[in-house]
């Protein structure tokens, strides 16, 4: 044999690293060293990145979010053990398909809410205790909620950093008068979800 | 630099690091040498101080998880063929008789060829690995591939 095809009969080797790296992965999570576990799932607005720690749902994401610019802020901000398992975040897709069905009227997941904080984080916590399915509010509205009617603009800014859009429902803050407003999944998300939750009449 | 997701690396390297487990510590103990490496790297991962040569640190994990299994199966009283000790027909997982031939070289031409074609890995990295210099490392790969030329009949 020649240097060069034994040097190519040496690369050459393939083996499929699937079953070993998933019993690997169900090993370190038992162990507790999944820290974040996230997965893709689909939705009537489009793809939807959920990630979980044991804490519970942390952030959600719409497919205009680059994926891997999430998953960088994920591993920054609360800890580099970020591994897709779909196993661990099981329970969140199933309630969201059923939500997205017209099944479902609220959540009962577990919030992880450690990526908001400060004022932010009490607008999103008033918003996701006090405005239900097939409600919506003002920014104006939310702030005097929070006891800080002045405070619409920040209310707004509160909503724009939503870590969990659509289980947070910052789609039901509208600006007074019922225009739209904005939203980081896109505006046509929003008015898919009103819809949804109007019941699929069409309200704009 | 922050360390990226786990994912990221496991998305990058963990194809090769399963042929290189699976290829230096045989089709029976390489999968274990492959699940310490990946648990063990996860573990460590937030205390990494040095995130420059991901590739680098998960092949010195993988090198010590396959030397710990040889030295375990070397140190069992009852004699067993030399490294890999058990290859099974259950699959062609790697070229077997290849690599049965490269288990049976020298310690470090047997890391050193395992690290250049199946981690791919530069000889700087190799001689890191390894705890040599990259010339060394070189050297460890030349005389293995002599060896193994001399051994491996032509196909």
């Amino acid at each position: 044999m020649t240097t060069d095809s034994l040097e190519t009969a040496l690369r050459g080797s393939s083996t499929d690293p699937t079953a070993d790296l998933a019993a690997a992965l169900a090993r370190a999570d038992a162990e507790g060293l999944v820290d974040v576990a996230y997965a893709q799932t689909d939705s009537p607005i489009g793809p939807l990145l959920v990630a979980a720690t044991p804490a519970g749902l942390v952030r959600l994401a719409f497919q205009r979010e680059a994926r891997d610019d999430v998953l960088e802020e994920l591993a920054e901000r609360i800890s580099p053990r970020v591994i897709e398992a779909p196993a661990r975040v099981d329970e969140i897709r199933r309630e969201l398909d059923e939500y997205f069905d017209g099944r479902r009227d609220h959540f009962d997941l577990l919030l992880d809410w450690r990526l908001s904080s400060g004022f932010r984080r009490t607008v999103l916590e008033t918003l996701y205790a006090h405005v239900a399915i097939g409600h919506t509010v003002s920014y104006l509205e939310l702030a005097t909620m929070v006891g800080n009617p002045k405070a619409s603009r920040a209310v707004g800014t509160a909503m724009a950093t939503n870590p969990i859009p659509v289980v947070v429902p910052c789609h039901r803050v509208l600006r007074t008068g019922g225009q739209l407003g904005g939203y980081g999944g896109g505006l046509p998300a929003k008015v898919r979800l009103l819809e949804l939750e109007a019941g699929d009449q069409t309200l704009f | 630099m922050n360390p990226p997701p786990f994912q990221h690396l496991l998305d990058a390297h963990s194809a090769v690091l399963h042929r290189f487990c699976l290829a230096q510590a045989g089709p029976h103990h390489g999968p274990d040498c492959f699940q310490d490496t990946v648990v063990s790297a996860l573990r460590a991962y937030p205390d990494l101080t040095d995130a420059r040569n991901l590739r680098g640190w998960l092949f010195t994990i993988a090198h010590h998880k396959v030397l710990d299994h040889h030295r375990a199966t070397t140190r069992r009283p009852v004699p067993v063929p030399d490294v890999p000790d058990r290859v099974s027909s259950d699959g062609p997982v790697v070229d077997d008789d290849l690599w049965v031939a490269v288990g049976r070289l020298p310690e470090k031409q047997r890391g050193a060829i395992a690290l250049r074609y199946l981690g791919d890995l530069p000889y700087a990295d190799i001689g890191a690995v390894l705890g040599c210099s990259d010339a060394a490392a070189r050297q460890n790969v030349r005389a293995g591939l002599a060896a193994l030329r001399q051994e491996v009949s032509p196909r």
